[in-house]
């Protein structure tokens, strides 16, 4: 049986088109959910995409976690739903208090989309387990507003606990603290990355092909998971 | 220290989306009564010597509002506005 | 704008009751006609005495104040093209017939078809002036405009791209211009979802208080989704879509658009318009929606010139008549006056003409994407007996406008204006840049390359094109600082498109004529070494005061070199835009004809890019430059930066050369004999072998061919702009295979070296060696450092 991953769309989603080729292009079949529609259309696992829900106007996700799809969504991602927030979808769960800490504005100010070197710290959750510990992979990053920001505590808690997903390594992009580009919940289930591995799953269009393995890594999570 | 307090607002005329998107997102809070919202930046500043009022709009008027855009307004600090 | 007196209303003069009255009555047809005598402001709002004479012979009275102000847009330089109609024709005439133009000149933007199923639509637009008094919103603006004509056009806009002419690099005000246009036109389209894959930026003293902001969208759509704007079919029912009507921009086209600048400017600020990408994306995803369910008979977008402009070309497209309650238009401030509400420039707004029986499904939709959607009027038919209807406005039961709305698209007043050669270009032309002194040491050649890769105008771009969002929506296949941005339009079949913008003031400062043919040049090769076939032109015509004899002419003579260029080529001119005024004062921007080609790629996969490739071991690819290599230093970019000179003139246009070297690198693309290849521009050989080393760190070794290896003629090899050639690499095992088709394409080829992905060095044989460390230091610095530090705090209001 083919899994079904839900792609989220807010007014203002952008890049829930090439999640969703990314989901395709690693064997499963894409559910296209709406912001206004609670129900998640028996979907195994959730993709919140990147983009500028709502414009991002006030701050980046604060709309959008009010969204009733969203109440389903964070329900769901209690009781072990895979959830995938990219970019605007980890600002989303950070706002939605689903994973800790907040993405603020580039320390230097400036939109900023480049190739980026990652190093995956952990491959205990639903959506790294293809990856090897340690591995660097490139994968476009491009964001304002992706800085990310938590008190010492929180932060000393989310490296004592293997709770950091990425690192950016060779350069970090936008002043993050301790380099995080990634973190996940304590479950393993609900992951944040500010970089965009649905941009790098074609050797055509993307720098690489190592953002795939997030993909395929939830369709093996989801062969193992019981039903 | 006394601080000058600036706020900055777009002019009543210009567009403000931010606003915007924050009224038609309150309905979702079960908050229906709000008509308008707009939304501006406060700028704190502290003098080194007593708060010049004239010097720090002269920094409002150059730098902090963009008067393409923009008012702004330059207060005094409330003596109970402490600093955070 | 002017301040106007307000019409005052006389009792007894038997103006129909009001259903609601408003605050002010204002000035109606019926007050009009009985008030011939009463003066009215049309000089201040750019109308001639004999234009307003017309306008008054048009409507058999005098104008109502909001008609008054509806013919002073319309008949503005800006929408009428009054100067450059009478030139602008010899794209039409002198056009190469073109099966694949679905929609051409004075259409939205031109549609070209490149698959049975398949359609793309592109344009270049202007946004100079704005830019310049809020670079930020000015240039945002300028992105989402020219995005709604392709949406207009029936297209899902799938990538930006933007050319930019800035003063000095050095000089204070471009400190202040470049940043916030590149945070604008970031914002907007990052916002947006757009990609951006490429562009310009050039810096010249010229376009102080001049900058030039041309904006060019890319869209695809289903052959069978085209749109159209004509309001057809009376009884139809006319929307206005999107965002509400504020008083952005009030007066801005006809008065901040036509006038040149001087001192009074900061005054005219505050119509400066405001963006809200995110309105537009939501905007975009509900037109697309209405097009595919079919709910749509036409559709317009409220660009420069607001609501009159739509409401105008809709019915006078079809030939009908519009009436239109004008109180129904939302409003973002309640005061607003009519003249105020149809001169608005608000942004993100279109206008749709919809069957009654689908207006309900229209609404849904907009609701369904929460924009705000309003019926505002109907269509109507001529009178009997009449050729055309008449578009009547009413605002609360006071008909405000009623105007035959062809009178204001179509019988616009036209100029043939005086035109003059400048009286210093036979001076200009006889100071040639060729008699300059030329490094003719290794040392002093070695030294020009590093000075002239750190310059501004041959700097690396990243500082800025890294503020955009390149890779939304999946499909980019090339982007900056490749020759032209290429796009996947097709996944099932691999259908991609290249796009290309270029220009070149001084050249064309030298020589309209040939300037624009070598503009035109630049981006056909910039498309076809990527492996694509040129198509189609969009241009971007930036010049000074058409009232100036020597500007006209200079307009005159690019206008014919395009159009014949376009001709030679074989490629038509499918739309554009025409921006005057740009000068302070009695200073012109240098004569800046900005062309964009758009080429196709059958097979995306086959596009070759612009960088050395990383090789395996001591295995390299042979290099070869392609073309001829003349004595050409007059307007290149190492006179100018070495020797503040302009003078002489340009480079020599050979387009049946550049045709065969497009077609030859078309055909050796598809069998796979070239593994990169870069255009030869602005510094010649040595900035783009600088440029193909530095874009993945593979070095080469390079041998100056016979007649280039003494004296000065290594200089010459290395920084001449002779025109129509290419750097190529070719795999060992296919130069045979290669260079036979090039002497059967026609095409002179030179071996001139070869890559070394291990040596990290650019090595000219008995000239220099620099290290890949030193070229990227040179090279990489100087953009960071003039703007990174000056960068002032965003001044958005939405960051």
């Amino acid at each position: 049986m083919t899994a079904r991953i839900g792609v989220v769309t807010f007014p203002g989603s952008l890049d829930d088109r090439d999640a969703a080729r990314a989901v395709r292009i690693a064997g499963a079949e894409a559910v296209s959910l709406w912001h206004d529609d609670p129900s998640l259309h028996g979907v195994d696992a959730v993709v919140l995409p990147g983009g500028f829900s709502y414009g991002d106007y006030l701050r980046c996700g604060a709309i959008a976690r009010f969204a009733p799809v969203m109440e389903t969504i964070a329900a769901g991602a209690r009781d072990g739903l895979p959830v995938l927030g990219i970019c605007n979808g980890f600002q989303i769960l950070c706002e939605a208090h689903l994973l800790p800490g907040a993405l603020t504005r580039n320390a230097h100010l400036h939109f900023r989309n480049r190739d980026q070197w990652l190093r995956i710290e952990s491959v205990g959750t639903a959506w790294t387990n293809t990856y090897q510990p340690g591995q660097e992979i490139l994968i476009p990053v491009k964001n304002g507003e992706g800085r990310y920001v938590a008190d010492q505590r929180t932060l000393d808690e989310l490296e004592a606990t293997g709770r950091i997903v990425a690192r950016y390594v060779h350069g970090n992009p936008n002043g993050s603290q301790r380099d995080i580009a990634g973190i996940t919940n304590e479950a393993g289930n609900v992951v944040g990355l500010m970089p965009h591995p649905e941009h790098a799953v074609e050797a055509l269009t993307g720098p690489s092909l190592d953002g795939l393995g997030f993909f395929t890594s939830i369709l093996k999570h989801l062969v193992g998971a019981p039903v | 220290m006394p601080r000058v307090v600036v706020d900055v607002m777009l002019k009543p005329e210009i567009l403000d989306p931010q606003g915007q998107a924050v009224a038609n997102a309150l309905p979702r809070l079960g908050v229906t009564d709000v008509s308008s919202v707009r939304i501006g930046r406060r700028i704190e500043i502290e003098f080194s010597g007593q708060p010049d009022l004239d010097r720090a709009r002269e920094i409002a008027d150059k730098l902090l509002a963009n008067p393409v855009i923009e008012d702004y307004s330059v207060r005094l600090a409330d003596a109970e506005e402490s600093p955070a | 704008m002017t301040e106007w007196s307000r019409a005052t209303v006389r009792p007894g003069l038997g103006l129909a009751a009001p259903s609601e009255t408003p605050v002010n009555v204002p000035d109606t047809v019926a007050h009009a006609a009985v008030t011939p005598g009463e003066l009215q402001p049309y000089a201040e709002l750019g109308l001639r005495d004999d234009e307003y004479e017309r306008i008054r012979q048009v409507l058999g009275r005098r104008p109502t104040q909001s008609e008054l102000a509806m013919y002073s847009i319309m008949w503005s330089e800006h929408c009428s093209y009054k100067s450059s109609k009478v030139h602008l024709r010899q794209f039409a005439e002198k056009a190469p017939r073109s099966s694949r133009l679905l929609a051409g000149i004075g259409e939205n933007a031109g549609v070209v078809q490149v698959s049975d199923r398949l359609a793309v639509t592109f344009k270049v637009e202007s946004h100079n002036h704005p830019s310049f008094v809020e670079p930020h919103q000015g240039a945002a603006t300028g992105v989402g405009g020219i995005v709604r004509d392709i949406l207009a056009m029936g297209a899902r806009p799938v990538a930006v791209m933007d050319s930019l002419r800035f003063g000095a690099a050095d000089h204070p005000d471009t400190a202040r211009v470049l940043p916030g246009v590149v945070a604008g036109i970031g914002t907007y389209g990052n916002c947006l979802g757009l990609p951006n894959i490429g562009g310009e930026v050039v810096f010249d003293p010229c376009y102080q208080g001049n900058p030039l902001v041309n904006a060019l969208c890319l869209g695809v759509l289903p052959v069978d989704r085209l749109q159209n704007k004509a309001a057809a079919g009376p009884g139809n029912v006319v929307v206005l879509l999107g965002a509400k009507t504020g008083r952005d921009g009030i007066g801005g086209v006809s008065v901040l658009a036509s006038a040149t600048f001087d001192d009074t400017s900061a005054q005219r600020r505050p119509s400066v318009q405001v963006g809200d990408p995110f309105m537009e994306k939501l905007l975009v995803e509900a037109c697309l929606e209405m097009y595919d369910a079919q709910l749509v008979v036409g559709i317009q977008d409220l660009g420069g010139a607001g609501l009159t402009c739509a409401l105008t070309e809709t019915a006078a497209a079809a030939g009908t008549g519009m009436r239109v309650w004008l109180e129904r238009v939302p409003l973002r401030e309640p005061s607003m006056e009519p003249h105020e509400i149809l001169a608005s420039e608000s942004q993100e707004r279109m206008l749709l003409i919809v069957a009654p029986d689908k207006l309900d499904a229209v609404m849904k939709t907009a609701e369904k994407w929460g924009v705000p959607a309003s019926a505002i009027g109907e269509v109507t038919g001529p009178e009997a007996g009449a050729a055309a209807g008449r578009l009547v406005i009413t605002w609360y039961g006071h008909t405000v406008v009623d105007v035959p709305p062809g009178s204001l698209v179509d019988d616009g007043p036209v100029y043939a204006r005086p035109m003059r050669e400048p009286a210093d270009l036979i001076l200009l032309q006889a100071d040639r840049a060729e008699t300059l002194a030329r490094p003719a040491t290794p040392e002093a050649l070695r030294e020009t390359v590093l000075r002239m890769i750190a310059s501004p105008n041959l700097c690396d771009r990243t500082w800025i094109t890294e503020q955009y969002d390149r890779y939304v929506l999946g499909n980019t296949v090339l982007a900056q600082p490749e020759d032209a941005g290429v796009v996947r339009i097709d996944e099932e079949t691999g259908l991609g498109v290249a796009i290309s913008v270029d220009g070149n003031g001084r050249y064309t400062r030298l020589d309209p004529y040939h300037g624009a043919k070598l503009a035109l040049a630049e981006a056909y090769r910039n498309v076809a070494v990527t492996g694509a076939r040129p198509v189609a032109v969009t241009d971007c015509l930036n010049f000074g005061s058409p009232e100036d004899p020597a500007v006209m002419w200079q307009f005159a003579e690019a206008v014919r070199g395009l159009a014949d260029g376009c001709a030679e080529l074989g490629i038509p001119v499918t739309g554009g835009n025409v921006s005057f005024y740009n000068q302070t004062g009695a200073a012109a921007i240098h004569p800046t004809p900005v062309v964009g080609v758009l080429g196709v790629l059958d097979d995306v996969t086959q596009r070759v890019p612009m960088g050395f490739a990383r090789t395996t071991g001591a295995d390299h690819d042979l290099i070869f430059l392609l073309g001829e290599t003349r004595v050409e230093l007059s307007g290149s970019e190492w006179a100018w930066v070495v020797h503040g000179h302009l003078g002489g003139v340009p480079p020599r246009v050979d387009l049946a050369a550049e045709r065969a070297l497009a077609e030859l690198i078309a055909d050796a693309a598809r069998v796979g004999h070239l593994r990169s290849a870069h255009d030869l521009s602005d510094g010649g050989l040595a900035q783009a072998l600088v440029e193909s080393i530095l874009r993945y760190g593979v070095g080469a070794r390079i041998a100056l061919p016979e007649g280039f290896t003494t004296g000065s003629m290594p200089f010459v090899f290395l920084f001449s702009e002779s025109a129509a050639r290419a750097l190529v690499t070719v795999p060992r095992g296919h130069e045979k295979a290669f260079t036979a088709l090039c002497v059967e394409r026609g095409v002179p080829w030179t071996l001139i070296g070869v890559t070394d992905a291990a040596g990290g060095v650019l090595e000219v044989r008995g000239q220099f060696t620099i290290g890949l460390d030193e070229l990227r230091a040179a090279y990489r610095g100087t953009l960071p450092a003039l703007f990174d530090t000056t960068t002032p705090p965003s001044v958005a209001p939405a960051p």
